[in-house]
């Protein structure tokens, strides 16, 4: 009970503040000319009201100015626009610059942390960092090695700095930090080394940390309340973070926190997702490990879970439940929600009831999805809201160094981290996809700290008897749970998408493409080879009167690392040589900015 | 000295071509570098060890574990099949380069070769029983893949696992 009372206290005292820093940021995410937050705005929509760009003209789109971050590796996330200044970051080492727009993007300022190198190889899949976040006057970077540093918006001085994790333990950061009320709130990486992940929230001014919710645990580490915490409308009961595992293993749980995280100011609500648990071998963690694979709704202010939903108990196949979850107001069956649309790894769209967790839709988002028949939606059914596994397909039935073939989708996921937008004109969610299948064989591992912690083979693969190519970008009915157009691509659409008020969609590709769709039909309507892969977020800003695209190309990320050489489908038997596109023949590393407009 | 010092440790570990096994088959088929075997393991002329491939494409059991133990431990930095990622390089050209002891060496104790222009940093697998006792089945599988002698992906035959190579795993991992 300490605990409770320390957060209720700290909550207490910042009370009074809280709403002048949130009325300021959510003032700046309605002006449509910046971009202020990562995601858009809290309720993760990735849309721009700004409509000088539109189906009608987007075709003549022309690049207005280009910027070198001086960086290789995957660029991931997008600058923000606040004022006249616009906010570049990079991976690894994690440099911000400063650009003036009003003087032809002169350097104002350039931070470069100095960070053990260390730290690289135990980010398991590139080194990459999904942007700065933007509150009070101050730019917030949570670099690689765990190291969240508060940063003076105007001169680049450090006002403060507090470490989150630490990467001796592989514990890591590639996300970025949600600024709500007095607090930054961020997560951490590590699920393949065996982290415990969790969520933390530090004070805006001075650093100093205010709650921690663990994925698993206690319920003192959970942040759970036995009665007053639900899982599809039930309590959760006593210590649910420790009950379905065996023995201490929660302790190197995984369920770590790198994705997107959202807000809502009126329920004062943070969601987020958790990840998978480690290792990979099933076999090693019986029991459904929760809440790893978890939707988690928490009290902004105090940290406790008012919610959850595990959508992929005791996963068998890597898919992290870390997926952004995009908020929106909706009418069901004639009634206005406060709804939660997410796109997991699991190859499911989820459609829930915000406020209360109440699961509306579960439907499959790439048709080659197989792993699942589907997810239980009567409430009466003692398996309500689980997914029915296909025993051909599952890797624990199958049980260990046995190779589970032709598992849709692949570890990727049916999307990855990068992240869906949603037109409120359209109603509809555009949704980077991955259509990529695998063969699965777990195998006995042992925990050291700090190493790897993984325990499976993949091989990986096209989706068979599909048109060959390795993405699709759609759009989604989330109401109705079902696909409106898609378009295949030859890779995974690894890049977030943006929506705009002109109707425009717009999305990166992984040949380096940056691609302009009508928002209603999916007809392309302009496309642009930037000099590098594209794995970062398409992001709109205005300037001087003028509407502008960004979008930061850098292959690498995990698609760099499984995408790079080709893929082969072993199912092509003996003979079959060479696999699929080999990323490497269309594009090479570089970081650069590029900004595009329409003609003058 | 240090590939001396590193040659008795392994040698002691994994059992190098030591006295008391049962050595087989000298005068192996086939154009391999397989010169003989011993308790289902293949060795050089040398004493170093190495694949085996058949004519009907069955490889030996340590190929085939250092397939799956690659794609466990190295695919998320080096890519599949050995083949170099955005991130680090093809393994299977690296085993061409350096020897057994180098690739075991460098295993061992990792990479740091950090400026302006190169971010390589490899972490020490020394510690990692995950890794140290399946290095020469990752050297193995390596090598015929850079060798030309293994195609890309899962092994369509195997030998079976000896008796000698379960003991050796169960001792490894289960030791200090």
């Amino acid at each position: 009970m300490k605990k409770l009372i320390a957060f209720t206290s700290v909550a207490a005292l910042c009370a009074g503040s809280a709403a002048l820093a949130n009325d300021e940021l959510l003032e700046l995410m309605n002006d449509p000319t910046q971009w202020v937050i990562q995601t858009g705005n809290y309720a993760n929509h990735r849309f721009s009201g700004l409509d000088q760009i539109n189906r009608e003209n987007v075709g003549n789109l022309q690049v207005a100015w280009t910027f070198s971050t001086g960086v290789l590796r995957g660029h991931e996330g997008s600058p923000l626009v606040i004022g006249d200044t616009m906010y570049v970051h990079t991976p690894f080492p994690n440099i911000v610059y400063a650009l003036d727009l009003s003087n032809n993007g002169k350097i104002k300022w350039k931070y470069e942390p100095q960070q053990d190198s260390s730290v690289i190889p135990v980010m398991c899949c590139d080194t990459v960092n999904r942007g700065v976040a933007y509150a009070n006057g101050t730019i917030f970077l949570h670099q690689a090695d765990t190291t969240i540093v508060a940063l003076d918006a105007e001169t680049g001085a450090v006002k403060w700095s507090a470490v989150n994790g630490d990467p001796a333990i592989g514990e890591t950061n590639t996300a970025t930090v949600l600024p709500v009320g007095d607090n930054v709130i961020v997560g951490i990486s590590g699920g393949e080394f065996g982290v415990r992940g969790h969520v933390t929230a530090y004070n805006m001014e001075t650093g100093e940390l205010v709650w921690r919710g663990y994925s698993m645990g206690p319920d003192s580490d959970t942040l759970m309340d036995p009665e007053n915490t639900t899982h599809l409308g039930k309590p959760v009961g006593v210590d649910s973070g420790t009950a379905t595992w065996e023995g201490d293993q929660w302790k190197i749980g995984g369920g770590t926190t790198w994705g997107w995280y959202s807000y809502d100011p009126d329920l004062n609500l943070v969601y987020y997702g958790t990840g998978n648990p480690s290792t990979w071998n099933p076999s090693q963690r019986p029991g459904d490990n929760r809440w790893s694979m978890t939707i988690f709704a928490r009290d902004a202010d105090t940290g406790m879970a008012k919610w959850v939903y595990q959508m992929t108990p005791h996963d068998e196949w890597d898919y992290d439940g870390v997926n952004e979850m995009i908020l929106t107001e909706q009418e069901v069956d004639g009634q206005m929600r406060k709804l939660l649309t997410h796109f997991d790894r699991n190859g499911l769209a989820y459609t829930l009831d915000r406020e209360t967790g109440e699961l509306l839709v579960a439907e499959k988002y790439d048709p080659a999805v197989n792993w699942t028949t589907g997810v239980d939606m009567d409430p009466n059914s003692p398996t309500f809201g689980r997914p029915a596994v296909v025993p051909e397909f599952s890797t624990a039935q199958n049980g260990e160094d046995v190779n589970t073939t032709g598992i849709c989708p692949a570890a990727l996921g049916t999307k990855d981290q990068q992240p869906a937008a949603y037109s409120p004109r359209t109603q509809t969610f555009y949704v980077p996809t991955n259509h990529v299948c695998m063969d699965y064989e777990p195998f006995r591992v042992s925990y050291t700290a700090g190493q790897p912690y993984v325990g499976a083979t993949l091989s990986m693969y096209p989706a068979p008897d599909s048109h060959g190519g390795m993405g699709n970008f759609i759009a989604w009915d989330n109401i109705k749970g079902e696909i409106k157009w898609s378009i295949p691509e030859q890779f995974s659409v690894w890049s977030g998408a943006l929506a705009t008020a002109g109707d425009v969609v717009f999305y990166g590709t992984l040949e380096g493409l940056l691609k302009a769709v009508d928002a209603e039909t999916g007809e392309e309507l302009y496309s642009f080879k930037t000099p590098s892969g594209i794995i970062g977020n398409v992001m709109s800003y205005e300037h001087d009167g003028k509407q502008y695209i960004g979008i930061l190309s850098g292959v690498g990320g995990w698609a760099g690392i499984g995408l790079a050489a080709g893929l082969t489908n072993p199912n092509d038997g003996l003979g079959a040589v060479g696999g699929y596109a080999a990323l490497s023949d269309y594009t090479a590393l570089g970081g650069q900015l590029t900004v595009f407009k329409l003609p003058d | 000295m240090k590939k001396l010092r590193l040659a008795l440790v392994f040698g002691a570990m994994a059992g190098l071509a030591s006295a008391g096994g049962a050595t087989e088959n000298r005068g192996l088929p086939g154009n391999g570098p397989a010169a003989y075997k011993e308790d289902g393991r293949y060795f050089t002329e040398d004493g170093v060890p190495t694949y085996f491939i058949a004519e009907d494409g069955t490889v030996d059991w340590m190929t085939f574990s250092g397939f799956r133990r690659y794609h466990s431990e190295c695919h998320v930095c080096h890519g599949p099949d050995g083949m170099g990622s955005t991130y680090a390089p093809p393994l299977k050209d690296a085993v061409e380069r350096m020897d057994y002891y180098d690739f075991v060496y460098t295993v061992s104790n990792g990479i740091q070769n950090v400026d302006a222009s190169h971010q390589k940093v490899m972490p020490t697998f020394g510690q990692n029983k995950n890794v140290m006792c399946y290095v020469d089945d990752i050297y193995v599988y390596l090598k015929a893949r850079g060798d030309g002698a293994l195609e890309r992906g899962r092994p369509a035959k195997r030998e079976d696992k000896t008796d000698a190579i379960s003991a050796f795993e169960a001792e490894c991992m289960a030791g200090g």
